[in-house]
């Protein structure tokens, strides 16, 4: 590229590259070091570690911790109530896997400082509900983030990863990845032997409910760029459960949470008429799922189907009952602290809307839809699970590895795996982390070799935004407007129109079809196309615009799975208005793609869902 | 609620540049002030407004939600390991809390290196590091893997 030749190039070996440095990334980076005392180990984030992830905010409370050490819970029991809330279809093996192990990763945290709150009585951990125990975590992001740079080699910041690199000797393995320093535009070509993808999930690919500024209060961070699945699925990487998107109900714009009010402080809510509506919807439900009606707890895509069914009937708005919860001077602390603690925005929605969480009840609504595997939702990669634990066709060989060899993930890349959220993403981490260390002591003198003719292929189209825009732009006076080039911002809005409107999100109450998908896939394969001609005026921008490429990449998925499968199987996440129903006869399976980047073709396959937890 | 930079007290230091998970805080390039580039991509998550060391930077709420007239202040002091907010709401009313952030001093987590090495046969089993002691529960549970056909 004769523009930007003088960029400069800089080569990075390493044992293991961890892409990503939340706290699946982190995890990662701390196994992988207990283990592999010799290894050489990288880790590369495109913010700052730390303050990166889905908690650079801060948190309020742990979601995942069975209290073995109490006998409060079982792992049997966290496999029954995570498949439960996922209407029956979860990788059993990798979920009693995580819950397992994660009780000492949180006793890790406590050790390393983090605040965890107790019970006065018995000392225990304070439960929030069955599963989540309190925290005062604002730093609990730094506090992991420390523990992670000590366990690396070098933690590479500001680094954008764009793609995956395949050795190019041994087809379907993984030989490293690249990208380029949004600070000073150099190409970074990391070469690995073994590579944990750590990134991020999806928010931004479905319109938001705000506009404007708002935009920005997504309910997942706005950083959380699809990368987790754009850079694995582009590798070849089997992928299930793309269609599994989640969606919130959750404080109205400010996206605060609401566990607490509702597990700990016991809120109740009700519609715009003080009535509690989601017993009454008990038989509306089974017509619509059949036994998934009757899972205790109720599951949350049937809860967020009770509100929006309450919404269309007119009764809203929906209403949270905080007046009623906080009566001391205690309660309400908690309930502030679990905004100031993760969602300040929330704080501000209050303070500049006078509403006083002690005097008024304040509105609740339903999410604009978000895909990620880490939450009550699990999309994701297709992972070989732990040795002793998972059926033969779901193992092959070395716990968290993809169907490509050498690539592992952690948090949102792997799917089938609900609800691991803070603490289970960092023991998914760790637990790649440890097969990361042995698949790289098994693989001995062998590295991958990295296709050089690959890598410069890759550099001129990582970098060929800005020259879009450099040439463009000459072509008009000033502004935004031009005929050869587009903005990332006007591809995302583009891409956020395209999944609201045919793909199932709040413009059309969460339904969709198959002609509906079908002319989504046909307008999102001309947004496909002008992704070549996305114009970036500086380096920022050359983030947004490979940020804008992973979400379409996922978004294609995305797409691709809800049109395969033929039923609804989560009502209050999305429906297909040509199969309204639940269908297990048929769908009691993962679906699954595999992209082939060469021929860009999909293959789409059912894979079993096994039950190995009564 | 997108960040803004109070233009009498930031210095320029570039502690927002460094820590926004966004990368929307820059400097201007004729003032040498750092402003937010992209409000639209800002989570509001404070990053900035905590680490800011002349306490420049403020926030005010989303134009498309937020009625003006509020404010939500912090102090995140490491030294103590607490820190406080202070809430006013559009009407004057005010709240303030104080929470506690770490337990331990900074910099005194131990790294994994600092542990004996593992012995090299746990590698390949299902253990993790410092288990099973650290679960407080005997052993590492386990599962026989019974899958039901298809």
């Amino acid at each position: 590229m004769g523009l930007f030749a003088s960029r400069k190039t800089r080569i990075v070996d390493t044992d293991i590259l961890i892409i990503g440095g939340g706290f699946g990334g982190c995890g990662a980076a701390y196994e992988s070091r207990y283990w592999g005392r010799g290894l050489r180990i990288t880790l590369v984030e495109k913010a700052n570690i730390e303050r990166s992830g889905a908690v650079a905010h801060g948190l309020s409370a742990i979601n995942c911790y069975m209290g073995m050490r109490w006998g409060e819970n079982q792992p049997e029991d966290f496999v029954r109530y995570a498949r439960g809330d996922l209407m029956g279809l979860v990788r059993e093996d990798l979920i009693y896997d995580i819950a397992r192990h994660v009780d000492g990763t949180v006793h890790l945290f406590e050790e390393w400082g983090l605040p965890i709150m107790t019970h006065p009585e018995t000392g225990h951990y304070l439960r929030e509900g069955k599963w989540q125990v309190m925290i005062h975590g604002e730093s609990y992001k730094p506090i992991v983030a420390e523990a992670a740079r000590k366990s690396v080699d070098a933690v590479y910041n500001r680094i954008m990863v764009t793609h995956l690199l395949l050795d190019a000797t041994h087809p379907n393995r993984v030989a490293g990845a690249v990208g380029f320093n949004v600070r000073d535009g150099s190409f970074h070509v990391f070469r690995a032997k073994a590579v944990i993808v750590a990134a991020g999930g999806a928010s931004h690919i479905f319109k938001p409910r705000s506009v404007g500024e708002g935009m920005g209060r997504t309910w997942y961070a706005p950083w959380s760029s699809a990368s987790a699945y754009g850079l694995v699925l582009h590798a070849g990487a089997r992928m299930i459960q793309m269609e599994n998107r989640i969606v919130l109900a959750r404080f109205k714009d400010g996206y605060g949470p609401v566990g607490a009010w509702f597990l700990l402080l016991k809120a109740l809510a009700t519609n715009a008429y003080g009535e509690r509506f989601e017993a009454a919807m008990l038989d509306e439900m089974k017509s619509l799922v059949g036994k998934y009606a009757e899972t205790a707890p109720l599951p949350t895509c049937l809860r967020n189907h009770a509100v929006l069914q309450e919404l269309k009937a007119g009764k809203g708005p929906i209403y949270m009952h905080t007046q009623d919860a906080i009566d001391t001077r205690e309660k309400e602390a908690i309930g502030w602290e679990d905004f100031l603690d993760m969602t300040v925005g929330q704080a501000v929605v209050w303070a500049s809307q006078n509403i006083d969480p002690k005097e008024k009840p304040s509105e609740l609504i339903t999410s604009e839809p978000y895909v990620m595997g880490s939450h009550a939702t699990c999309s994701g990669a297709w992972a070989s699970g732990p040795e002793d634990v998972a059926p033969a066709d779901y193992h092959w060989g070395y716990n968290r590895m993809t169907t490509v060899e050498g690539l592992f993930g952690a948090g949102d890349t792997i799917g089938g795996s609900a609800h691991k959220f803070s603490s289970g993403s960092f023991t998914e981490g760790r637990i790649a982390g440890k097969a990361a260390v042995r698949y790289v002591m098994d693989l001995a003198g062998t590295r991958p070799q990295v296709d050089d003719t690959q890598v410069k292929m890759l550099r001129d189209e990582i970098f060929k935004p800005l020259e879009n825009h450099a040439i463009g732009r000459h072509e008009i006076v000033a502004g935004c407007v031009a005929p050869s080039y587009i903005s990332p911002l006007h591809g995302l809005q583009r891409l956020e129109k395209i999944m609201d409107e045919y793909v199932g999100g709040i413009s059309t109450q969460y339904l969709t079809s198959e002609p509906m998908l079908s002319r989504g896939l046909e307008l999102l394969t001309l947004l496909k196309e002008d992704l070549d001609h996305i114009g970036a005026d500086s380096l920022h921008q050359l983030q947004r615009a490979w940020e804008l490429k992973h979400r379409v990449w996922t978004s294609e998925a995305v797409l691709r799975h809800t049109l395969y499968r033929q039923e609804t199987r989560w009502p209050g996440y999305y429906y297909r208005g040509d199969f309204p129903k639940l269908d297990d006869a048929e769908w009691h399976v993962f679906t699954a793609s595999r992209y082939d980047a060469r021929s860009g073709t999909w293959q789409m396959s059912k894979l079993p869902v096994h039950h190995i937890v009564a | 609620m997108p960040t803004f930079t109070y233009m009498t007290r930031c210095d320029g230091c570039g502690e927002c540049v460094d820590i926004c998970p966004s990368d929307i805080m820059h400097i201007d390039t004729v003032y040498r002030r750092s402003y937010n580039i992209e409000p639209n991509f800002c989570w509001e998550c404070y990053s900035c407004v905590k680490a800011c060391p002349q306490h420049a930077i403020d926030v005010r709420g989303y134009a498309d939600f937020a009625p003006l007239g509020h404010s939500v202040r912090v102090l995140r002091e490491e030294a103590s390991g607490t820190i406080s907010w202070k809430i006013r709401y559009r009407d004057g009313r005010e709240k303030l809390f104080t929470f506690p952030i770490r337990t331990t001093p900074w910099g005194s987590i131990k790294p994994p290196s600092a542990y004996a090495a593992p012995d090299a046969a746990a590698l390949n089993t299902p253990l993790l590091a410092h288990e099973p002691e650290v679960l407080r529960v005997p052993a590492l549970p386990t599962l026989r893997a019974q899958a039901e056909a298809g």
